[in-house]
């Protein structure tokens, strides 16, 4: 489950807390001791709900799976057996391994296809809604927004039985009116590479209107009295688009270009779900399917994980410093 | 991955043909060109769209039609009866039920725990305050995908394996991160001189929460509501993990199983699923869009 952060919608900076108006001057000093110290606590105890289900439910895991990985778990520790360490051992296994390597590669090459691809389609798709009348912009409007309330599974649904090889859509369109006669009957999924092409559409096409609504906000708050100079000094639509819009709106399209790369890093259901309907597994896995299908040895899939996760974190700290200093000004 | 997005202000982009008046022959360009781009972006709508409207077209279909060389492209003449097998299968009614009762849950659990934690790090100055913010950051980035096995192991000695609560503690987890952050938003939103204006006419600090903030924050309770609302409804990967029994399956589950039985000889039964899940979910979503992105305007430029 990924929680989108709303980059564009940042709210203002908190407002800075006067202390509770103590009451009357002439209190007593002792009650005037207390008072403090009991509002001084109410923070950390409106905390408390919140952090107990995040300790339980991630921060729990996240140590136990971080220890396992130094560990040799398998079938007999299943039946209680202590489990032994065993230092780097399940790191160096994983990572001598020319498959591992071969999915770590299979899995950045996929996300950052797919942030690209979704990147520039979204915000072509943006600057598009600015240049349209309002009729073209609410009918792209309407149609992106039909396509991202859609759930997961039922976009998957769909798109399986889209490229069905025998009676799928896209091979009728590209064997009938196309006239590609090679396509009848054509199965999509056992190559990887037209496996991943076919994930490729079906991300891309789900991931797209998140840029679009984003990116078209932020052009939308773009001064217009900046375009209007910018015009008077005979600068063109297309200089003031890529000379000021576009720069003007950075901030926005950085966290929007990042949240892309983590999402696309992290792809999971989309991935299983195309295994299912018939693919080679094997050649196929990306990160996720693949500590999946480790499941059994949990040590090692505990180690893969912990790679996943630096890998992300390493994509990460750059969102969050931006965000942490948006909170602070 | 549906995301709570920021808004699509319906602001009209103002014509800028009109600032400085060119002369004809580029103004008609212009025009032409515009409907040109026009013509682009419906296009584009078209494609967007097309897989959507399949769903809801072989929905309607009986499988002789789906499984001719020809495509049907519209409905005509089409048929209930796939949606009538799928209304009529016991499994489809045990698995709204487990959805409704995992996605109650965790909405209800995840609102108010974010409520009051988006009220402590925007209401007060504290030790430890920007760790939690940092906390809350980082946690978001955590992929599921790296946790699942041990999120599975955790909840299997505790037997909640299976378990509405078990599956729901995960949600909970997961959703929270990003509901205190929006939540945070629209309470930095709500100016404290209101609050400290009640407190000067003689309410406590609670009452003047209560009777003049709390109601402010209504569409901010509503849009991480349909935030988590749509997150644990949809959610395919740690459900995949944590209800391994057929009987415990929420209805992403229940799809995919629909798919697994009937791929290759009846995609009407899947895509009529498929559509009964699609529907609410739109409908709903595109009900609250607007008034989501309003109250995210709002925090936004108040600042």
């Amino acid at each position: 489950m990924s929680a989108p952060p709303a980059p564009a919608a940042t709210a203002p900076p908190p407002p800075r807390t006067s202390p509770p108006a103590t009451g009357s001057t002439s209190a007593a000093p002792l009650r005037r001791r207390r008072r403090p110290l009991r509002s001084r606590l109410v923070p950390y105890l409106l905390l408390v709900p919140a952090l107990v289900p995040l300790g339980v439910g991630l921060g729990y895991p996240l140590v136990r799976q971080f220890v396992f990985s130094f560990q040799e778990y398998g079938l007999a520790q299943q039946f209680g057996r202590p489990a032994e360490w065993v230092g780097l051992d399940n790191y160096v296994t994983l990572l001598s391994d020319p498959y591992v390597w071969g999915v770590i590669a299979r899995s950045i090459a996929f996300c950052l296809v797919n942030a690209a691809l979704t990147m520039a389609l979204g915000i072509a798709l943006a600057v598009l809604m600015t240049k349209v009348g309002r009729g073209a912009r609410i009918t792209l409007q309407v149609g992106m927004l039909l396509a991202w309330g859609t759930p997961v599974l039922a976009t998957m649904t769909v798109w399986q039985w889209l490229f069905d090889s025998q009676y799928g859509v896209v091979n009728w369109v590209l064997a009938g009116p196309l006239g590609m006669e090679g396509q009848r009957g054509h199965s999509w999924l056992i190559e990887p590479l037209s496996f991943y092409a076919v994930a490729t559409v079906i991300v891309v096409w789900m991931s797209v209107p998140f840029v679009v609504f984003t990116v078209y906000a932020g052009l939308l708050q773009v001064p217009e009295e900046c375009m209007e100079a910018a015009q008077l000094d005979g600068a063109s639509s297309w200089q003031r688009l890529w000379g000021l819009a576009l720069p003007m709106i950075k901030p926005v399209l950085f966290v929007v270009a990042l949240l892309q790369v983590i999402w696309d890093l992290r792809v999971f259901t989309q991935i299983h779900v195309l295994q299912r309907a018939g693919a080679p597994t094997r050649e196929t896995h990306l990160l996720g399917t693949y500590i999946y299908s480790l499941s059994k040895e949990f040590s090692i899939a505990g180690a893969m994980a912990t790679i996943m996760l630096v890998i992300t974190l390493v994509l990460t700290t750059a969102y969050i410093r931006r965000m942490l200093r948006e909170e602070e000004a | 991955m549906s995301a709570v997005a920021p808004p699509p202000p319906a602001v009209a982009v103002p014509e800028r043909a009109r600032v400085v008046p060119p002369r004809r022959r580029p103004r008609r360009r212009a025009t032409a060109a515009r409907r040109l781009l026009g013509a682009l972006a419906v296009l584009v709508a078209l494609v967007w769209v097309f897989p959507v409207y399949w769903m809801i077209n072989s929905a309607f279909l009986p499988t002789n039609r789906l499984r001719t060389p020809e495509p049907s492209f519209l409905p005509f003449g089409g048929t209930l009866a796939n949606f009538r097998r799928v209304l009529t299968d016991p499994s489809f009614y045990d698995a709204v039920k487990v959805s409704l009762a995992v996605t109650g849950l965790t909405l209800a659990a995840a609102i108010l725990f974010a409520f009051v934690a988006a009220l402590a790090i925007s209401r007060f100055r504290f030790r430890g305050r920007k760790s939690f913010v940092v906390t809350v950051l980082v946690v978001q980035m955590i992929p599921a995908e790296g946790l699942f096995i041990s999120q599975y192991q955790m909840l299997d000695t505790w037997q909640l394996v299976n378990s509405v609560l078990g599956l729901s503690i995960v949600y909970v987890a997961a959703v929270l991160p990003f509901t205190v952050w929006m939540l945070r938003g629209f309470v930095s939103g709500v100016p404290i001189e209101l609050e400290e204006a009640a407190m000067m006419d003689g309410l406590s600090r609670t009452g003047a929460f209560f009777r003049i903030t709390f109601p402010l924050l209504a569409p901010g309770l509503v849009a991480s509501g349909v935030y988590g609302f749509l997150q644990a409804w949809n959610e395919y990967t740690l459900a995949l993990v944590v209800m391994t029994d057929p009987a415990e399956r929420t209805l992403p589950l229940w799809l995919q199983g629909l798919v697994e039985a009937n791929r290759a000889t009846d995609w009407g039964i899947v895509m009529a699923g498929a559509a009964l899940i699609t529907v609410p979910v739109i409908v709903f979503f595109l009900f609250v869009q607007r008034r989501m992105s309003s109250g995210l305007v709002a925090g936004a430029v108040k600042g």
